[in-house]
């Protein structure tokens, strides 16, 4: 009885009780954090120079076409009233643009991402949730309902706000302009526009817009985005799709199109080019900016010097403080062991 | 608490009674014209704080009192009221969930107690009613009813004794549950009561409830038919306590007196007033610092809005137009609604995570203490014990040890050692080469190898057998071990028999004071032995195995103000005898001086050497002083009022010219360790204070032993002794000799250099100080017009500047005083005090962390303490091991916390700047719950528990380690900028790196654009892993459970984003992170910035981490080997070395 007293006071003696599990106990030793660094640093360094390369190598042609400057013939379309302005933009170039070519457009000074914007969609509606088409989210507001209490549809700041300035790229051979075909597709993430957004399921997709208004700001409902391909049209329209990616900060560029096709698919050949603007989209009542941006990318992305220095900083900073390490300990002796 | 309070307010009109009057079994009385029922409370115990109804908003109410709880609460409301960016989900489940976890906790608790109570309350008990034996619950009890209770039942009321089943009148009753006490005590039924209860009509008069135990003072009025009615006096001893048990006794008979919460005991039940630690203090200035800090960044964040949207065309963009109702609002409401959405967006900063880590870090933590099988102790089958657990960090604080003597640093095992009889000194021998055992070891030098008489030799040795109240345990009680102890016992050799099993078994003595056993089995081994009470007759045997015995006439108790006493016994012969002991300073006084001289040589050399001396004197009484006497005691017993004076004063005339007949020495053997651990204790740094109750000679000659002042100690006495003057005033000379010790020990002193870094082993003289309790009182509560202020900081001073402080002769509120004056002086330095006994009490509730001791003296110290350990030898593991390992681990976890929410929420108040100040959340609002309860949480609270930055065995080796952590050394402001600036400079790097790699937001190849979303999840990754690997690279010890939840939580970080991407919640309105982080991987650019901005935050710490290396690993190594090699030199002086020869060379010098 009293050795089972005994057993039921006394603390079990387990490694974990008595804190004393085998335990592994790193030393951070120059032996180990000199090599390291250099290994390191010289990774970076490594990395850093492909990636300077990458990005050296990509090509970037950025116009602004708000017309600001009276030189700029989108001058002309800059006052707001001016419906239906159509404006040129001519470029050209000397040398081969190499494809794929990327055509963005970009808008700054405008902020995608303040909060009451960003909110002011409705998600259920454009899964194509035909209960929300009647009566949209309160957080559509101001664009909720029009004036007669219709539903907007698609409803919202965001989408009401979408993009609407149409680019056509002609290069001039030989006096005569050449239409550059565009790409609308793929330049929506491919969960946007199969599994995010959705149209309702009725055909024709027109029928289920019926008691709806369309955004106040479009020239057309969503139904008609894109008549020629009911796979891009209404909610799942690329155009749409890549709008309604809201932009991080207020300078963003957006993917417009891809130059892939026919004569273009290797780039675009060095020569004249004239950019035909439909010029809707109004920037400077906030003093935003508007721009177009060729570009092709590498395996990194858009062109962007940034991480190749960063990483040719941080990568010569190791390889530099390895060696301060190395003075200040031969000054002040290694440790004897480990 | 308020319904004590309540109590109070309600009570003011009864306490203006000084008395109460029970009218036993409720009869009427000849005498009182008519029988007005008093109203006094109900028989029933609450302990309980909640009912079923008041639960909900008691608990509410008492969990929002905290103000951290308040804040959440505040912050959840205005979520729910104000349009925030969060939903009121975010900070409302975790709140919720904490409310929760704490009402459970409590209200479980709480139904513990109802339990507890119900036990009690409902326990059916037996009472007379007219005549009857009913059967009744025990809330159901009156005062004045007639309570009968059976052997080993608990009483369920205080209860006036009228009637026991013993012979004797008497009862036995242990009150190990109130007082620990766990031998039996004697309590004596009222003197003359009638057999007959149903026919007793009395009254009783007693004093209203008060708390303490030991004091009762009541008057019981007897009537008789038409005889003038008899007046007994009550004292304690008659009175029988709740929740005392009954013993050795068949049943009793009481009445009750004082019921339900007006018992003793429920006056005495008093919730712990609850110890907040040092570090909680510290959270809350950095609380308040993160609040500032929030509440500044709201301020920012809307004047910035504001003046950007006083730009033109900002204000209301035609792509983001504004609402009616927001038109609508007045301008000042929205600024004001704007800055209590910023203030929600950000006040992530101050988690409620971190409440609940630090509460589980410090519940957890505690198991360890108690798991620890280094503090489980064969002898009590005991491990060590945790009260509470919110202390376990203070433990790696304490700067000032108080310390008990008896039974903390000694055994409190009494062993007779030697006596002197008559100025010749007798050892016991073992081998006895003497028939007797006796043996002359010393004497005066003139008189060497001479002997006492044997008449005087006898005549002490009977003193010390029935100079006591010690009670030979009965038989009956006896059903273990010793088959034939019975027997043994009554043919009254039971001391042999004894011996020769256990020699130091005191199984068959009872006593309130092992020093009382110890004398008595000293006579047992000199031939005389007590054999027990025989109704009032004490029998002894002496030498030629016959059996003497003595009435007991009068027992003159102990008392610590007379510190003697005595016992009067008049002998077969007739003759009345007054025996006395006593300390050597109240005896002397009382007998001849002729005697003293011869007397007074051993006493002190005995003192000197650490034994616990008491002096013996004897008187003859005729039987004229015996009347006088006996009337005198009887008188005073009666006394309702100043019976204490009274009775005082009777002992003080009886106990005069009276003849010393020797002095005895006891060992209270220093416990195991006792020096080793006071050295680790100094060698921490903390400043050991020695308080004790006993003499001064006693109590240095044990700070000598335990190595508390050394040989080189200089001690400043300022006691009783130093004070006399017979030319001055007392108070002149006490401000002398303090201005004197002030100059020596403060002023003359190399200043000490602040902080930590203080150099213990250089040369400074180090200083001893030694008070006593008078003189202690004349320092502390001199008279107003002295300048006693000025008294009490000298005082202070020279106390902070001596490496020990000795206070001996201390009653024990004056314990609690002294640890109060130090806890309350500059720099509040944390208290420890360490104790064992009932009078420890105060001090341990006191001090910050209280230590009880699981020794000899009952369980109240252990009751009240924060944690309890067996052995005082534990101390050192506790604080040096654990204490400190404790602290390093929260403080830790506090900076930690701080820190990853600090690097948390600071990209989240930049990118305000790049919203246009619209409170847009950075992160997914699934992130900024998740972020605190479950991708960052578990690893640092695995590592608060789990951390040894430096293991346990070098902790204790090395106590100078102890002050590394001292004075809350890592959270003082400077570890709070480093980790407040490290948190700033992660955060920036974090939000920077990702916007400049935005500055072209397409970062796949397939030329598609990132969002917001993307760049706050890119930021988040980045965030998640450099906040879990810095706390990798803390941890210096890292067990599987480090590397599972380490690892584990990045793996599951990776895969809940996936998993929350990679569905379409149906119930999420917006589905903002659908593929966000698939993406994000897709692209080659987005893990090299990862990987870049984790490498480049860590860069700094790692390179700290390095270059603090050189010093670091030679300190660590070359300690142990430097400190083993002192203690090699000094632990075999010191454990070798017997306690005799560890004495005060000079004093000893002196005697010989």
């Amino acid at each position: 009885m009293k050795e089972e007293l005994e057993t039921a006071n006394r603390p079990d003696n387990t490694a974990f009780t008595q804190q004393r599990l085998p335990a592994w106990q790193p030393m951070l030793s120059a032996g180990i954090v000199i090599p390291g660094f250099v290994l390191i640093g010289l990774a970076f360094i490594g990395i850093g120079v492909a990636l300077f390369i990458a990005s050296q190598n990509i090509t970037v042609l950025e116009k602004d076409y708000t017309g600001v400057e009276i030189t700029s013939d989108c001058y002309k379309c800059s006052n707001p009233s001016d419906k239906n302005c159509t404006c040129k933009l001519d470029f050209s170039l000397s040398n081969l643009f190499e494809g794929p070519v990327f055509f963005y457009y970009g808008l700054s000074n405008y902020f995608q991402s303040q909060r009451s914007y960003g909110v002011s969609k409705d998600d259920y509606q454009l899964s194509g949730d035909l209960d929300y088409f009647k009566t949209p989210i309160s957080a559509c507001s101001p664009y909720q309902y029009d004036a007669n209490q219709n539903p907007i549809v698609p409803c919202g700041s965001l989408a009401n706000s979408m993009f609407n300035d149409t680019f056509k790229l002609y290069q001039i051979v030989n006096g005569t302009k050449k239409l550059v075909p565009f790409d609308g597709k793929g330049i929506a993430w491919w969960t946007d526009y199969n599994i995010k957004y959705r149209n309702p399921s009725v055909t024709p997709l027109k029928n289920a817009f019926n008691g709806t208004v369309k955004p106040p700001f479009w020239s057309k409902p969503a139904y008609e985005l894109d008549t020629s391909d009911p796979s891009n049209n209404g909610f799942v329209n690329q155009d749409f799709l890549v709008w309604m990616r809201r932009a991080a900060l207020p300078d963003f560029r957006k993917l417009y199109r891809r130059i892939t096709e026919g004569d273009y698919a290797s780039g675009l050949p060095a020569g004249n080019y004239s950019l035909e603007i439909g010029y809707n989209y109004p920037v400077l009542s906030f003093g935003g900016r508007k721009k177009v941006v060729f570009s092709n990318v590498s395996w990194m992305g858009g062109k962007n010097q940034f991480l190749g220095i960063a990483y040719l900083v941080v990568g010569s900073l190791c390889v530099v403080m390895s060696t301060v390490m190395l003075i200040v300990y031969a000054k002040f002796k290694f440790p004897e062991d480990d | 608490m308020l319904r004590r309070r309540l109590n109070r307010l309600f009570g003011r009109d009864e306490r203006k009674v000084d008395s109460r009057t029970i009218y036993v079994g409720h009869r009427p009385c000849p005498t009182t014209e008519a029988l007005i029922p008093p109203k006094f409370c109900d028989n029933r115990i609450v302990s309980s704080k909640y009912t079923v109804w008041n639960f909900l908003p008691k608990n509410l109410f008492e969990q929002f009192r905290r103000i951290a709880n308040f804040y959440f609460l505040i912050i959840f409301l205005v979520q729910v009221i104000v349009d925030t960016p969060t939903s009121p989900v975010t900070s409302g489940l975790p709140l919720f969930f904490v409310i929760t976890v704490t009402a459970i906790k409590q209200g479980y608790e709480d139904w513990l107690r109802h339990k507890a109570d119900n036990e009690v309350n409902k326990y059916l008990v037996t009472v007379l009613e007219d005549g009857r034996r009913a059967r009744k619950e025990s809330e159901k009890i009156k005062v004045g009813d007639v309570v009968e209770v059976v052997e080993d039942e608990t009483f369920p009321c205080d209860l006036i004794l009228l009637q026991s089943s013993r012979e004797d009148e008497t009862c036995f009753v242990t009150t190990a549950s109130l007082d620990g006490e766990s031998n039996h005590k004697t309590h004596y039924t009222v003197p003359d009561t009638e057999k007959n209860l149903e026919s007793l009509s009395a009254t009783i008069e007693c004093e209203q409830p008060q708390p303490d135990l030991y004091k009762f003072v009541g008057r019981m009025h007897i009537y008789r038919n038409d005889q003038e009615p008899a007046v007994r006096s009550l004292g304690p001893e008659n009175l029988l306590l709740k929740g005392a048990t009954l013993k050795n006794t068949q049943k009793i008979y009481g009445v009750a007196v004082y019921s339900g919460m007006e018992t003793k005991m429920a006056l005495n039940y008093q919730g712990k007033s609850q110890k907040r630690s040092a570090v909680e203090k510290s959270i809350n200035a950095f609380l308040l610092v993160y609040l500032c800090i929030l509440v500044s960044k709201a301020l920012v964040c809307t004047t910035l809005k504001y003046v950007w949207q006083s730009r033109p065309g900002q204000d209301e963009p035609w792509y983001n137009q504004k609402t009616q109702k927001e038109k609508d609002t007045n301008l000042y409401l929205k600024m004001f609604t704007d800055f209590l959405s910023f203030m929600v967006l950000f006040n992530f900063i101050i988690p409620v995570s971190m409440y609940v880590t630090v509460e589980m870090q410090k519940f957890l933590g505690s198991f360890f203490i108690s798991w620890d099988k280094d503090f489980f102790d064969p002898e009590i089958q005991e491990g060590a014990l945790v009260n509470t657990s919110d202390l376990n960090e203070e433990l790696g604080q304490v700067e000032y040890v108080f310390t008990d003597k008896t039974g903390t640093l000694t055994q409190n095992n009494m062993e007779f050692i030697e006596c002197c009889i008559d100025g010749f000194q007798y050892k016991y021998a073992d081998s006895g080469t003497e028939l007797d055992g006796f043996c002359v070891t010393d004497g005066p030098v003139s008189m060497l190898q001479q002997k006492a008489g044997r008449e005087k030799e006898e005549l002490f040795l009977r003193a010390l057998c029935l100079c006591h109240t010690v009670q030979v345990k009965e038989a009956t009680g006896q059903g273990d071990g010793v088959g034939d102890g019975v027997e043994n016992q009554v043919d009254g050799v039971m001391g042999l028999d004894g011996e020769m099993i256990h020699p130091a078994d005191l199984r068959g003595f009872i006593a309130s004071s092992p020093d009382e056993v110890a004398l008595v089995k000293g006579a047992m081994k000199y031939g005389f032995k007590f054999l027990g009470m025989e109704s009032k007759n004490m029998r002894v045997m002496n030498r030629n195995n016959d059996v003497e015995t003595y009435e007991l006439l009068h027992v003159l108790n102990f008392d610590p103000v007379r510190r003697r006493m005595s016992v009067i016994v008049r002998t077969k012969s007739g003759d009345t005898m007054l025996f006395c002991k006593g300390a050597d300073s109240s005896i002397f006084p009382r007998v001849r001086q002729e005697e003293v001289d011869r007397i007074r040589m051993h006493v002190e050399r005995n003192a000197t050497e650490g034994y616990r001396t008491l002096c013996v004197a004897y008187k003859l009484l005729s039987s004229e002083e015996y009347d006088q006497a006996d009337t005198g005691l009887r008188e005073a017993k009666l006394a309702l009022q100043d019976r204490e004076e009274k009775l005082m004063a009777v002992y003080n005339q009886v106990e005069t010219g009276m003849s010393l007949i020797g002095a005895t020495a006891v060992e209270d053997r220093l416990q195991e360790e006792a020096a080793e651990t006071m050295e680790a204790l100094q060698g921490a740094g903390m400043k050991v204070w020695v308080l004790t109750g006993d003499k001064m000679e006693t109590a240095k000659s044990t700070c000598y032993a335990c190595r508390l002042f050394q040989r080189s100690t200089e001690l400043l006495e300022l006691t009783v002794r130093t004070l006399v003057d017979p030319e001055r005033k007392r108070e002149e000379r006490l401000h002398e000799l303090l201005l004197d010790y002030h100059k020596r020990a403060v002023q003359d002193a190399p200043p000490i250099k602040a902080g930590v870094t203080r150099s213990w082993s250089s040369a400074n003289q180090d200083y001893g100080f030694i008070i006593d309790g008078a003189t202690l009182s004349l320092v502390l509560n001199s008279s107003p017009d002295s300048n006693s202020s000025c008294y009490k900081s000298l005082f202070l001073q020279i106390c902070q500047n001596c490496t020990t402080v000795l206070c001996c002769r201390m009653a024990p509120l004056q314990k609690a005083q002294i640890v109060k004056m130090v806890k309350n002086s500059k720099g509040s330095p944390i208290t420890l005090s360490i104790g064992d006994g009932a009078n420890d009490v105060s001090m341990i509730l006191e001090a910050h962390v209280g230590i009880g001791i699981k020794g000899r003296e009952g369980r109240q110290a252990v009751r009240n303490s924060d944690y309890a350990i067996p052995k005082l030898k534990h101390l050192k593991k506790l604080l040096l091991g654990h204490g400190h390992l404790y602290y390093v681990r929260i403080a830790h976890l506090v900076q930690y916390f701080f820190y990853k929410n600090l690097c948390f929420i600071l990209p989240q108040f930049l990118y305000q700047f790049f919203c246009g100040y619209s409170q847009q959340p950075l992160y997914d609002a699934a992130y900024l719950t998740m972020y605190n309860i479950c991708f960052t949480s578990m690893p640092i609270l695995a590592n608060s528990l789990l951390e040894q930055h430096i293991c346990m065995e070098v902790l204790m080796d090395n106590a100078a380690l102890y002050r590394d952590v001292a004075k809350n050394a890592m959270l003082r402001w400077g570890p709070f900028l480093y980790w407040t600036l490290l948190g700033v400079y992660q955060g920036l790097l974090f939000f920077f790196g990702v916007r400049f790699l935005f500055s072209n937001p397409a970062l796949q190849d397939n030329g598609q654009v990132f969002g917001n979303w993307s760049y706050g999840t890119i930021v988040f990754t980045v965030l998640v892993f450099t906040v879990t690997l810095k706390l990798a690279m803390d941890t210096r010890h890292w067990t599987w459970i480090n590397h599972f939840v380490i690892w584990g939580s990045l793996a599951f970080y990776m895969f809940f984003s996936f998993f929350w991407g990679g569905i379409i919640w149906p119930f999420l309105r917006q589905q903002r992170l659908y593929f966000v982080f698939a993406n994000m991987l897709s692209s080659v650019s987005a893990w090299l910035i990862i990987i870049l901005l984790i490498l480049l935050s860590l860069l700094p710490e790692i390179l700290l981490l390095v270059l603090r290396k050189p010093r670091g690993p030679h300190s660590r190594q070359k300690k142990p080997v430097v400190q083993s090699g002192e203690g090699e030199t000094q632990s075999p002086r010191s454990s070798a070395r017997p306690l005799l020869m560890r004495t005060f060379s000079d004093e000893s010098n002196t005697i010989l």
